[in-house]
């Protein structure tokens, strides 16, 4: 029975959700995602055609409040918990390998 | 001492005000039970509490278990998570602070399925909770430590979240009370998310009176959540003594196969008391339902991948220190950082989300949200309630489900349909049962659910059911 998502979706799938999967990581969730997606896809056979999409399950209307400046976290707070923090930033690594 | 451990949370509440026990002994003695925890269901607990400053409240006193997602300033936060190590957050989840204000006291945080992703408290960073009624059986998850604490005398109360059944579900497998309250009850503010169309915080206790005593402190609108309502007119203490006038339904799709005998037996027999104290009880179509798993283990993941997205190793929590490149330092610090089943959601709902499949998966999964919502307000409308099992079975082994993700996902059958259409749902311990492969007796839980914002309506028949029931077992101990 052929899969619903195949190895190449998977890792292009992966480099989208930031996520590195070893190779024996990937051949794994091909067959899981396979194997919930084929149960998920019942639903795509319920005739659902001009059903409303939930947005929210509260009704609610413009949720407002005043435009009022109000204290927020201090910069030291805000960097507490950072790998790396510098001078008031958050440092990361290069985004090219080789600059 | 083990006469304050006996105490509900109402009980010793009123001894507190009262000036008959002192709220400093109160919470010297649960931390005593604290401390000797076996169950691997703390992850951290309070060590010095002579900084203590009581508030006055309905919760003077009352020490609070915490289930690790909700933020506590200074203290460390994990969400039962690898990435999440070591992190103290800078600021109060508003849950935590309303019960503060209540009087109640922060006991401990309690271990979790990392990001609440879970039905068995096995997707731990930090190992899996043990059942109280029996140490090889899983408690339930996703707020599986906060259901072991409550129900192994390690906390008088805890709270939780439910996103798909993570309150209920734990609550009914280790035999305690479990309230997943309306969408927008309270605040999510400092609440970890995981999918934040579905969570809800909630409490976990021994009965439905301290239920309803922390949902009392709990609920309410936060400026800082704008989904955040409150409930109209407040909660107070159940007092109903019998269901006469109310109908409960049973919706047959959720009835059918799949559910242990055990479960099947309490169930009918639960049924059978509801019309003891004068309730009704009918069947009644709810045709969607079935489709609920569906629709949130599309739904679910989706909205967790884009939650997620934050943990990158940059403004908090773990990086990898390996990478070359930024790009590398991301795949690499989510890599470490999250655990399998995470990084399934994660893979799940950006799938779902991609380009040429959100319509046939997610724009779908939420139209048949709509039409699970709508069978709810249809059933509303000829009764009170809809009942189901909580869990179509007892607790299950260690390592029983864990190599098929989608047998764990149908754990979530009964819970999943409520959470989509956002209505509250209360789990009660209704009896005991043996589980499908033998051995002791287990506990089994019964789940009411009633329309958006009807807690009080839920709680009074919670409450009389459970006087009916008079379900008094606890792990370990004589049949009650």
């Amino acid at each position: 029975m052929p899969r619903v998502i195949d190895r190449e979706q998977v890792l292009h799938v992966a480099r989208l959700a930031r996520l590195r999967l070893e190779d024996g990581d990937v051949e794994r969730m091909t067959g899981e995602l396979s194997g919930i997606l084929e149960h998920v896809d019942r639903i795509a056979e319920l005739d659902l055609e001009g059903v409303e999409p939930t947005s929210h399950v509260v009704v609610l209307e413009n949720v407002l409040r005043a435009d009022e400046p109000r204290p927020s976290l201090a910069p030291e707070q805000a960097l507490a918990s950072a790998p790396d923090p510098d001078r008031g930033a958050f440092r990361v690594p290069s985004p090219q390998a080789d600059a | 001492m083990g006469e304050l451990l006996d105490l509900t949370v109402a009980e010793a509440a009123a001894k507190i005000a009262a000036g008959e026990i002192s709220a400093g002994e109160y919470f010297e003695a649960w931390q005593g039970a604290a401390a000797g925890d076996e169950l691997n269901a703390y992850l951290w607990s309070v060590e010095d509490a002579s900084t203590y400053e009581v508030q006055d409240g309905p919760l003077r006193g009352i020490p609070v278990a915490v289930k690790d997602i909700f933020c506590t300033e200074g203290t460390p936060t994990t969400a039962g998570s690898r990435i999440l190590e070591g992190y103290r957050p800078p600021y109060t989840a508003t849950a935590v602070q309303r019960l503060d204000a209540a009087g109640a006291r922060v006991l401990g945080k309690t271990n979790m399925d990392e990001f609440a992703m879970g039905s068995s408290n096995e997707n731990s960073a930090y190992g899996p909770v043990l059942n109280p009624w029996d140490h090889g059986r899983v408690p339930g998850g996703s707020s599986g430590g906060s259901a072991a604490v409550v129900a192994g005398g390690l906390a008088p109360c805890a709270i939780g979240t439910d996103t798909g059944g993570s309150i209920r579900q734990p609550a009914s497998l280790c035999g305690i009370v479990g309230l997943k309250p309306t969408y927008g009850a309270i605040s999510r503010y400092g609440m970890i998310a995981f999918a934040s169309s579905l969570d809800q915080c909630g409490p976990l206790t021994r009965d439905v009176t301290d239920a309803a005593l922390m949902l009392s402190a709990l609920h309410g609108r936060d400026p800082l959540d704008s989904t955040s309502v409150g409930i109209e007119g407040g909660i107070e203490a159940p007092s109903a003594e019998d269901l006469s006038g109310l109908r409960f339904a049973v919706p047959a799709e959720l009835a059918g196969d799949g559910m242990e005998a055990g479960v099947r037996e309490v169930f009918e027999a639960t049924l059978k008391r509801i019309e003891e104290l004068g309730g009704e009880v009918a069947e009644l179509p709810l045709p969607h339902a079935e489709h609920g798993i569906s629709a949130y283990y599309v739904i679910a993941p989706a909205e967790a991948s884009s939650n997620l997205a934050r943990y990158d190793g940059v403004r908090y929590g773990a990086r990898a220190e390996t990478a070359a490149d930024l790009l590398e330092m991301y795949e690499t610090t989510r890599a470490e950082g999250f655990g399998a089943e995470v990084k399934r959601r994660i893979m799940l709902g950006t799938y779902a989300l991609s380009s040429g499949y959100y319509d046939a998966y997610y724009g779908q999964a939420q139209k048949v949200r709509t039409k699970i919502a709508e069978d709810f307000r249809a059933a509303f409308e000829g009764f009170d309630f809809v009942v189901t099992p909580t869990s179509p079975s007892v607790a299950f082994g260690l390592g029983e489900k864990t190599a098929d993700p989608l047998a764990m996902y149908l754990n979530d059958f009964f819970t999943v349909p409520m959470s989509l259409a956002g209505i509250p749902a209360i789990s009660i311990p209704a009896g005991l049962a043996e589980p499908a492969g033998g051995g002791p007796q287990l506990p089994v839980g019964f789940q009411i659910a009633a329309p958006a914002f009807a807690e009080q309506k839920l709680l009074e028949a919670a409450f009389a059911l459970e006087q009916g029931i008079g379900f008094e077992a606890r792990p370990g101990g004589e049949d009650g």
